[in-house]
């Protein structure tokens, strides 16, 4: 098949899918649109995996960390400015006197949207980096991640006066004076991020496609071979992974938005496995994959909990097992089995 | 530091350092010998210790008068459970992914989240505690000052008997011949005529039975809840790779460091600082011994 044909078959997906959810709004309950930006959230989150996972082949049980990263950081700033003159309540509660020092930058907006985008890159690429150079790799690198996830969740729950402990951060309704918790506010919002993720995933799109994406490839298939061609692999995995971050961090950020609250539960182990079935459930190697699988997952969460609150762990655990057995691609490759693409593995 | 608080201190290591070696050594032998990331590992272990709740119970019931023996009967019908569950794993689920060993991990996870929900759907959201047999109640003092509690002791020695019992058969019987050969080789074995199947199924069989006498052994420490099995598997990847893949003296002396190195974190600071910087420590250790402290050569 030409591949001309292919891109414009991508982008009939794409405007398919962020049609609908462009529309979504206009047919569904005010107090639906929330729940959407919070779905769409973890998107940006299995997009990130998609890239690292999917093309890289690191799996990262990490990734709620970031998600936390990004999601603490706005949630402190918003803290901040909803009890501004006083201390948040729980720093009251736990008798902390003063703002810890860690807090005192987060009163500047600039100062989190920074922190948001480039403190993920400031951790994963130094300490991925220097793992990947030590040739540490696959499951090793899933449970050291994994372990990394739960040491920050029982870090974060130790240090009640200074995070909110267990119950994390909520209570808080303005945005630089805009009140985001309104229904207005909110549909506004979910149209932003709407945008700014279309905007990555055509990013991304462009970037597994690139030369660039070659290369990821080549490194999860054999990455002696892309070694021995004289790459540095361990750098581009480092660099890859660092932009998967991103992407988680800016996720957390965004769940802020729509939930008004953060906690340790979602940042923590098991949070960070349950995001990367978003990616298996789309297909590793999906990009538009990722954003339906995110999106759908969550809209099936909320239904099932409502419906039958015994049913969805069975649900979540039987979609991990069949995703392995049975659909190694995910609903994209699915969906390639009765087009018949010829250009299954690498179409995204 | 007083001399009573550095033995208490010393004992509550080593009593710990039995309960982590009892959890890992299940977890040694599947993950480290037969290269399966069973992230389900810890629902055995609450499998080991919901029926050691349902021996107690019937016990309580049936023979009220000999009810403080239950734990006896316990232990091996933990084992017997989850080693015959563990064959239903292996044979259902686990040997479709072997050489995948991410994919096992995702499988295994989600494995271990719809057993979780059957222990909630049965069992009740709720722990459930098991009064401690009377023998097993109170404290020897060796000396003045320095209290041993009981259990902590039937702990160490029932440690001490499985891990005996799992040398000898990795050590001196034909079976675990046949375990160290695959490990080392695997085609190779399979051309000598070991049924690698059938040796694959025992294996991960008992390793699951291990996690069963450990979750059995949990019950006389804490209660029981679905989601028990969740708080223990990182603890116990984290002891298994850093003593080494494949390496079941490793295991041994990896729990013996981490314990030591968490209870006196532990009198330390809190007990949550503690766990973040052996967390540290470990990963530090490991990025200079990507193998593990003690890794053996093994082809993969």
């Amino acid at each position: 098949m030409p591949r001309e044909f292919l891109r414009q078959s991508w982008w009939v997906n794409f405007s398919i899918i962020f049609g609908v959810l462009l529309l979504l709004p206009i047919f569904s309950p005010e107090f639906r649109v929330p729940l959407y930006g919070k779905y769409l959230s973890f998107a940006f989150v299995a997009l990130g995996i998609v890239l690292s996972w999917g093309y890289c082949g690191i799996l990262s049980l990490g990734q709620g960390i970031f998600f936390g990263i990004g999601a603490y950081s706005l949630a402190m700033f918003l803290k901040l400015e909803a009890s501004r003159p006083e201390l948040p309540d729980f720093m009251v509660w736990s008798s902390v006197e003063q703002l810890p020092l860690a807090w005192l930058p987060f009163q500047s907006f600039s100062f989190t949207l920074i922190c948001i985008l480039v403190l993920p890159v400031l951790i994963a690429f130094p300490f991925t980096y220097l793992i990947f150079k030590k040739r540490v790799s696959g499951v090793y690198f899933a449970i050291l991640t994994l372990a990394l996830s739960l040491t920050l969740t029982v870090l974060i729950i130790g240090s009640q006066g200074g995070t909110g402990g267990a119950n994390g951060i909520t209570d808080f309704s303005t945005l630089l004076g805009w009140d985001v918790a309104s229904d207005e506010a909110r549909s506004r919002l979910y149209y932003l991020m709407l945008g700014l993720l279309a905007v990555c995933v055509t990013l991304m799109h462009y970037l597994v496609s690139s030369r660039y994406g070659k290369v990821l490839i080549a490194i999860r298939d054999r990455e002696d071979r892309v070694r021995f061609s004289g790459y540095d692999t361990a750098w581009i995995k480092a660099a890859t992974l660092s932009v998967s971050c991103v992407l988680a961090s800016i996720g957390g950020a965004m769940f802020v938005l729509f939930t008004g609250l953060i906690t340790p539960q979602l940042v923590g182990a098991v949070a960070s496995v349950e995001m990367i079935v978003y990616a298996a459930f789309g297909g590793r190697v999906s990009v538009l994959g990722a954003v339906f699988a995110a999106f759908s997952i969550g809209w099936l969460k909320s239904a099932l909990s409502e419906q039958f609150p015994q049913g969805w762990l069975f649900f979540l655990g039987g979609l991990f097992l069949l995703v392995t057995a049975v659909l190694p691609q995910g609903l994209a490759g699915l969906l390639g089995m009765f087009k018949k693409s010829p250009n299954s593995e690498g179409d995204s | 530091m007083s001399l009573e608080i550095f033995w208490m201190q010393l004992f509550s290591g080593v009593s710990y350092t039995a309960i982590l070696l009892l959890m890992s050594l299940g977890l040694a032998i599947v993950f480290g010998l037969m290269g399966v990331i069973n992230m389900a590992h810890g629902e055995l272990m609450a499998l080991g210790a919901y029926v050691t709740f349902m021996v107690a119970n019937v016990f309580l019931t049936i023979f009220p008068k000999s009810v403080d023996t239950y734990i006896l009967f316990a232990i091996p019908i933990a084992f017997l459970v989850t080693f015959l569950f563990g064959m239903f794993l292996e044979w259902s689920v686990v040997r479709w992914f072997y050489n995948r060993p991410l994919d096992t991990l995702l499988a295994t996870w989600g494995l271990s989240l719809i057993l979780q929900q059957t222990y909630r759907t049965v069992f009740g959201p709720q722990e459930v505690t098991i009064p401690l047999a009377s023998w097993l109640d109170g404290a020897i003092e060796p000396f003045t000052g320095v209290q041993v509690p009981l259990n902590r002791i039937f702990i160490i020695v029932l440690t001490l008997v499985v891990v005996g019992v799992v040398y000898f058969l990795f050590f001196k019987t034909s079976m675990g011949l046949k375990v160290r050969a695959i490990t080392q080789n695997r085609a190779i074995a399979e051309t000598v005529g070991i049924n690698t199947r059938q040796v694959d199924m025992y294996t991960f069989a008992l390793g699951s039975g291990l996690a069963g006498i450990a979750g059995s052994v949990f019950t006389m420490i804490g209660s029981t809840n679905p989601g028990t099995g969740q708080l223990y598997i990182v603890d116990t990847f984290i002891v298994v790779v850093f003593g080494g893949v494949a390496s079941l003296m490793g295991t041994a002396l990896s729990s013996f460091i981490i314990a030591q190195l968490q209870t006196t974190f532990e009198f330390m600071t809190t007990s949550s600082y503690a766990k973040v910087l052996l967390m540290l420590i470990v990963v530090v250790i490991l990025y200079f011994r990507p193998n593990g402290l003690f890794s053996s050569k093994v082809r993969t």
